[in-house]
């Protein structure tokens, strides 16, 4: 009798125990879950023991669990420990123990030299990597208040990413604050240091900066809210007025001395803007007066500069697949393309980004005389081998690589879009093309189901579609009307802030409207012969030039149109990878847009330069970094690494503490900007 | 034989069981045991069976296993009953964490209550005037831009603000770049600490320990940002001149007050000073309108043009008692906050030994507190017979705020007076430092008549104390005869008081009188008012002319308050170089203000009424010859009531010094007035303590 009330109780453990096993497995995995199976557990563990009576010194699996935890916390907190007694120069011997002696950064290095502060320097970031902090929200976002939504750790986007994509979005009207929210930039060096924890934009330079007696009082981001157009940015937040009187102060407290500028990305463009806004009169202008900037500005040393836009910012509006506009991407690359929004996450994204004006001021500017034509480009015959094995000093190599450049077809770079393979190969007469722009937009079928993903695509029909795709090519200059056909809303809104053309006569009145002050091919530069103008850009990394489309198949919600992936290249050397076809740049803007305004359209006096601004280009040309201890490396040439570039660091500190660009050694050029920019047929 | 077969049944059973189980852990020896002596019992049994063969291999093998395991685990115990303790406390660690966030934000049984900001959103009230915020001393977060090699790595972090990490971490090395130059008051070479620009600057002083941040959360929700709210953040160590030579911190402040009148279309600025930023404002409302260089040539009518409000919180307009003890003994209960949040943090023996003197040492080298040595004399802060606070009873002050609760008004008052005139001892508070307990209340004719003068112009000799000499703090520098002699002369006003400190401290205040001064003017047109040392003394300069301007005076009442102190020497320890202590030996009766050595009087904990309220109440009120233009004035007062629970925080209706700017009636008022309300329309004065009686009993020419 009493065997069998043991063997019940066996059987009734072993259950619990098998129960236990099982789900341990579990959670070893997976820490953060255990306490709700533990929860679910425990009332088995305590019959356990009931029934095991005094039974002592067993270990149940409960037991083990906690035993299992607290082993992990242990090991965990040990190293934690060690980890924080190790010296802080800890890392910095394990580098010179593998590489030798670390050259000192710039700012010691030019320290040592003797160089000191002199010029205040102004800071402009570029889209996305300035930071934004919530003001105002919807209830779900309590709790948030001036906390940041946009850099940091992006941790709402996870928890919340509905609330969160309703927050960053903008009113679709009007492309400022949606009733009941305020997003406002972050302002301060912090805006836009670190874009997320450990992954610098402006801290390195900032750091280098400091070492040579910079602060506070002689740096100033320019931060701004990067999702709104340029004036918008005045409208709403007077930040062009706040930037305004902020340099004036810094140049009266410094005794005089003129400010050196420092824009990167899309900040090429704001400060462009600026510049136009400050001189031209109140109400639509800042009322500086026409000697404004010769006053206040020594420099400005663009980073990066998408003087003519990119390629990117096109299929980003088109079909949001632009492998990067910027940073966030290339940081988690997972992030936006993963199910973080259920379904739908393109479209969300998308959603969200059409709202944001500034996307617009990067659609390529300057049409088919600057980006070439159907038939033409200027970056024609460029092919990424060659260059490289130049670089590498291999005559033999060379020697092959002229070879398969005679035995390949030219890459057509103009026809920025093009649906299939063939269209953007075949020679341009051949190419059948229905004009899309009659098309009815016939209303589609009742879509309720996406009703809340909100793109303009919806509105379009399978009629409009088809035409679109019909049409099979696009260059700069029809890529405009494209946009124009599909996201109609969107482009009323940005063609009021943005222009995308070459001005015939720049003197023309109508210039002096806002929208054209973001356009370097129909603006002036202002009148200020001592201001000199530096274009400082990475070179040598592949960089997204035109695409090749398909339709999407037809589900419901989805973007219609999608990059082709499918197409390669034929072989190693082509520039075809994906569906994209790449040129040499920085991994965002291509080279001519970095650099044909100042290697060519500014240099000495055009019409787009009347008072004979100096202009520099300084390019870097891009080495990855050599060891994982070297971070992001100190010769990257990418568009954002490109800020830690010690190369790139010393020009500016010595621009700040007094040089002029003849002192840095004029020109540093190693692509074939010159040869390209000859081919541009453009009235200077 | 039923038996057998039961136990067959089991053998049958129990293996699989012991697989699974065993290839997990070694666990249930005991049970196993029994186990394994049943089934060697069966195997005798059923010997021929060949099932039940196979599972006794089985079992023999794993009957191995179990013996190495029971040793193993025998080994292993301690440590395993380690980890198992740990690791319970992590899960349940790690589930109450669990459980706090998957809480909904707001408890169904509690109702937070609704904050002032989104209450008068709701009424209308919108964002009219720009705000600029101006932090008062030691609120203000303080970041490094150059150090010294032990600094590595702390580039941009706060050395002063944050969580203090770096104190504990590298104690010395943390002092030494606090620390302004001894001579020039500025950076010492090689350091650059700067303060943190921005909101961030002193929303949190350190995390959880809110300073503006409720005030700015209330202000957004009537619709402020950033372009229109402003922190005036400067580093608040030097004299408010320095911070001009240094950093450009007026100008900048200027130009910033310009720009947001010009971008808000043309409204005028309320200004939001608080404690030491009071008077910091009050200097700087006289540098924008003087002439470069000194000043910030913003002409005349400067402030007329840019200012509306002048909102002081907790202002030390007559600067504080504390600041005095702090000076002499570094014992003041706290300059600031940081004391009040972390009493221990500068008691401990952090530093190595000598905690207070380092912290001497460093507070010394900064210009900033001896802003706050009350000024005024004897006219202000009593002499050694009379004080205007005089017959205020601790009790009295406590007992009021109970009976004002009540509805008995009338009865209660006359009880009141009863216990004032019974009172005999009245605390003689003018004398503000005094050597025994005797000595702060026997009548003056009784006092030792030693001639200060005298005393104070003798040269001290120095002692070379070589072992302690890194710990400088200029006590070394005394003999001990002239130490006594401080002491001997028994009592100090707070006009004897200067020559005490310039006698005990000689440096520090050559340094700062270059900067400050403490007396009251007799001719405000003498042109050498025009000096910048005078800008922060209200009773050394007029406000600028600019009659529509109204300036504000808030702060909290009914928290006793440092007035005067009874000090006694030190015993005289090898490196105590600090000869004097507040003697916390001397108690008064039950009902006196005398506790811990420091007598008390009403205030906000930091700053006594009479000190926060009497320019407001008096010294400007109407036209006055400080106030020449006639600018309003207005004396709101906040009475303190200590938090109901713990819930609440550190209290909606607070008035202590810091805490009062999360107390709910008071960001009602600023709110009000930055969407535009005047002094009237929120009110006008709201008296709860004897400001207007102290005051009247102020003989000073206006």
């Amino acid at each position: 009798m009493p065997l069998t009330q043991r063997k019940k109780g066996a059987e009734a453990d072993k259950a619990a125990s098998d129960k236990a096993a099982s789900s341990e497995e579990k959670i070893v995995q997976d820490g953060s879950e255990d306490e709700d199976r533990k929860k679910k557990e425990s009332p088995a563990g305590k019959k356990k023991k009931k029934e095991r009576g005094g039974e002592k010194g067993k270990w149940s699996c409960l037991d083990s669990c906690c035993w299992f935890v607290g082993c992990v916390c242990t090991v965990w907190w040990l190293l934690l420990f060690l980890y924080n007694a190790m010296p802080s120069s800890f890392p910095q011997y394990v580098t010179e123990a593998i590489t030798g002696p670390l050259p000192d950064p710039p700012g010691v290095k030019l320290k040592k030299e003797g160089l000191t502060a002199k010029h205040p320097v102004v800071f402009v970031p570029g889209i996305v990597t300035g930071g934004l902090e919530l003001w105002e929200g919807h209830e779900c976002a309590e709790g948030l208040f001036r906390k940041r939504l946009w850099g940091g750790t992006f941790g709402e986007a996870y928890k919340r990413p509905l609330c969160w994509v309703e927050h960053m979005s903008l009113d679709n009207e009007t492309g400022l604050d949606p009733p009941g929210i305020r997003l406002r930039p972050v302002t301060g060096l912090v805006a836009a240091d670190y874009f997320m924890p450990g992954y610098f934009v402006w801290a390195v330079l900032i750091a280098n900066l400091a070492r040579i007696g910079y602060e506070e009082k002689t740096m100033y981001m320019a931060a701004y809210d990067w999702r709104l157009s340029f004036q918008n940015t005045e409208v709403r937040d007077q930040t062009l007025s706040r930037i305004k009187s902020h340099i004036e102060m810094m140049v009266a407290t410094n005794g005089g001395k003129k400010a050196v500028v420092i824009p990167h990305s899309m900040g090429v463009l704001y400060f462009l803007h600026f510049m136009k806004w400050v001189e031209a009169p109140a109400p639509m202008g800042g009322g500086g007066g026409p000697d404004w900037c010769s006053k206040h500005i020594k420099a400005i040393m663009n980073i990066g500069g998408p003087f003519l836009g990119v390629p990117k910012a096109v299929s980003g509006l088109f079909s949001a697949e632009a492998k990067d506009i910027a940073v966030a991407r290339a940081i988690a690359p997972g992030f936006l393309g993963n199910d973080i929004f259920r379904v739908q996450t393109l479209q969300r994204v998308m959603k969200m980004s059409r709202t944001w004006d500034s996307t617009m001021s990067m659609i390529p500017k300057g049409g088919e005389t600057i980006w070439g034509g159907l038939d033409w480009s200027p970056e024609e015959g460029y092919l990424p081998s060659k260059r490289r094995q130049i670089m590498n000093d291999s005559q033999v190599s060379s020697e092959s690589g002229t070879n398969s450049s005679s035995s390949r077809a030219r890459v057509n770079y103009g026809r920025i879009i093009s649906f299939g393979k063939d269209a953007a190969e075949s020679p341009s007469p051949e190419i059948e093309m229905i004009d899309f722009r009659d098309a009815v937009k016939g209303r589609n079928l009742a879509n309720t189901t996406c009703r809340d993903v909100w793109t303009e695509y919806h509105d379009m029909g399978i009629e409009g579609i088809r035409a679109v795709a019909e049409h099979r090519v696009y260059t700069a200059e029809t890529v405009l009307d494209l946009l124009q056909f599909v996201a109609p809303k969107m482009m009323a809104r940005g063609s009021a802030h943005f222009s995308y053309g070459i001005a015939d006569d720049l003197d023309d009145p109508k210039y002096e409207h806002y929208k054209y002050w973001s356009n370097p091919l129909e603006t002036k530069l202002p009148s200020a012969s001592d201001i000199e103008i530096f274009s400082m850009y990475g070179v040598g990394i592949p960089t997204e030039r035109s695409y090749i489309y398909k339709m999407s198949p037809s589900a419901e919600c989805f973007i219609p149109f999608q990059i082709d992936t499918s197409f390669e290249g034929e072989d190693e050397d082509s520039c075809l990878k994906d569906g994209v076809y790449t040129v040499e740049g920085d991994e965002t803007v291509p080279v001519l847009s970095a650099g044909f305004m100042c290697a060519k359209g500014w240099r000495g006096k055009t019409r787009f330069n009347p008072s004979g601004i100096r202009t520099y280009v300084r390019e870097y040309d891009h080495a990855p970094p050599a060891n994982l201890l070297e971070g992001r490396g100190t010769q990257s040439g990418s568009h954002v690494d490109v800020m830690g570039n010690f190369a790139l660091i010393e020009d500016i500190i010595r621009v700040a503490a007094g040089a002029t660009g003849e002192d840095l050694g004029g020109d540093q050029v190693y692509s074939d900007i010159f040869k390209w920019s000859e081919k541009i047929n453009l009235a200077l | 034989m039923g038996s057998v077969l039961r136990l067959r049944k089991l053998c049958y059973v129990e293996p699989v069981k012991f697989q699974s189980f065993e290839s997990i852990k070694n666990a249930g020896k005991q049970q196993q045991q029994q186990q394994q002596q049943q089934r060697q019992e069966e195997r005798t049994v059923s010997e021929v069976e060949n099932a039940v063969q196979k599972n006794g291999r089985d079992d023999d093998e794993d009957t191995k296993k179990k013996e190495e395991g029971k040793k193993k685990m025998k080994e292993w115990r301690c440590i395993d009953s380690c980890c198992w303790v740990i690791g319970c406390l992590c899960t349940v660690w790690w589930l109450l964490v669990f459980l706090y966030y998957s809480l909904p934000a707001a408890l169904p049984g509690f109702q937070p209550p609704e904050s002032p900001g989104a209450r008068l959103g709701r009424e209308g009230v919108r964002a009219l005037h720009p705000v600029v915020l101006v932090p008062g001393i030691s609120t203000g977060g303080l970041e490094l831009w150059e150090g010294k090699p032990c600094t590595e790595g702390l580039f941009r972090k706060r050395l002063w603000g944050g969580s203090f990490t770096e104190i504990l971490k590298r104690p010395l090395c943390w002092l030494e770049h606090l620390s302004l130059d001894n001579e020039t008051g500025l950076d010492p070479p090689g350091i650059r600490v700067r303060a943190v620009p921005g909101l961030v600057a002193a929303d949190y002083f350190a995390p959880g320990y809110f300073v503006w941040a409720v005030l700015i959360q209330n202000l957004a929700k009537i619709g402020y940002e950033e372009k229109n709210m402003h922190m005036a953040a400067y580093d608040w160590r030097l004299s408010f001149q320095n911070t001009e030579t240094r950093d450009q911190a007026l100008s900048r402040l200027k130009s910033t007050i310009e720009l947001m009148y010009l971008t808000n279309g043309r409204k005028k600025v309320v200004v939001v000073p608080h404690s030491m930023g009071v008077l910091y404002f009050l200097h700087f409302l006289k540098w924008v309108e003087l002439p470069p260089p000194m000043g910030g040539g913003g002409g005349p009518g400067w402030c007329a043009t840019h200012i509306k409000a002048i909102m002081n919180i907790g202002p030390p307009f007559l600067g504080v008692p504390k600041a005095v003890s702090n000076i002499l003994s570094s014992e003041a209960k706290d300059v600031a906050v940081i004391r009040s949040m972390d009493p221990g943090v500068l008691d401990s023996e952090i530093l190595g030994l000598q905690t207070l003197e380092h912290a001497m040492r460093v507070a010394r080298t900064w210009d900033s507190i001896i802003s706050l040595v009350p000024k005024g004399g004897e006219t202000i802060w009593g002499d050694l017979d009379w004080s205007p606070e005089e017959g205020h009873g601790c009790s009295l002050a406590k007992r009021r705020t109970l009976q004002s609760s009540g509805n008995n008004k009338n009865s209660n008052h006359t009880n009141g007076k009863r216990t004032f005139s019974a009172m005999k001892d009245l605390a003689k508070y003018g004398r503000i430092i005094s050597f025994g307990k005797e000595a702060s209340y026997i009548p003056s004719s009784q006092l030792p008549s030693v001639d200060l003068k005298e005393l104070l112009l003798g040269k001290p000799s120095t002692i070379s104390n070589s072992t302690c000499q890194e710990v400088w703090t200029e006590y070394n520098e005394l003999s001990r005869e002239s130490i006594r002699d401080v002491a001997d002369n028994k009592v100090y006003t707070s006009q004897t008081l200067l020559d005490l400190l310039r006698f005990v401290a000689p440096k520090m205040m050559k340094r700062a009188e270059a900067h400050f001064s403490h007396g009251i003017a007799d001719d405000l047109n003498d042109p050498k008012y025009n000096h910048y040392k005078y800008w922060s003394n209200p009773l050394e300069m007029r406000l600028p002319g600019a009659p529509d301007m109204e300036i504000y005076c808030l702060y909290g009442v009914g928290i006793p308050t440092e007035r005067s102190y009874v000090y006694k020497m030190s015993p005289t320890g090898k490196c105590k170089s600090i000869p004097f202590r507040i003697d916390s030996m001397a108690e008064g009766y039950e009902d006196s203000c005398l506790k811990g050595g420091v007598y008390f009087v009403d205030g906000d904990e930091s700053v006594p009424v009479l000190s926060s309220g009497f320019m407001c109440a008096r010294g400007w009120r109407g036209k006055t010859r400080f106030n020449p233009s006639g600018a309003t004035t207005y004396v709101r007062e906040y009475q303190h009531r200590p938090p109901a629970s713990l819930l609440d925080g550190r209290g909606s209706a607070s008035g202590a010094h810091v805490d009062i700017m999360g107390n709910v009636a008071f960001i009602e008022d600023v709110l009000r007035v930055a969407a535009g309300a005047t002094g009237e329309e929120i009110g006008g004065d709201r008296i709860y303590s004897d400001i207007m009686r102290m005051s009247e009993r102020i003989n000073i020419q206006l």
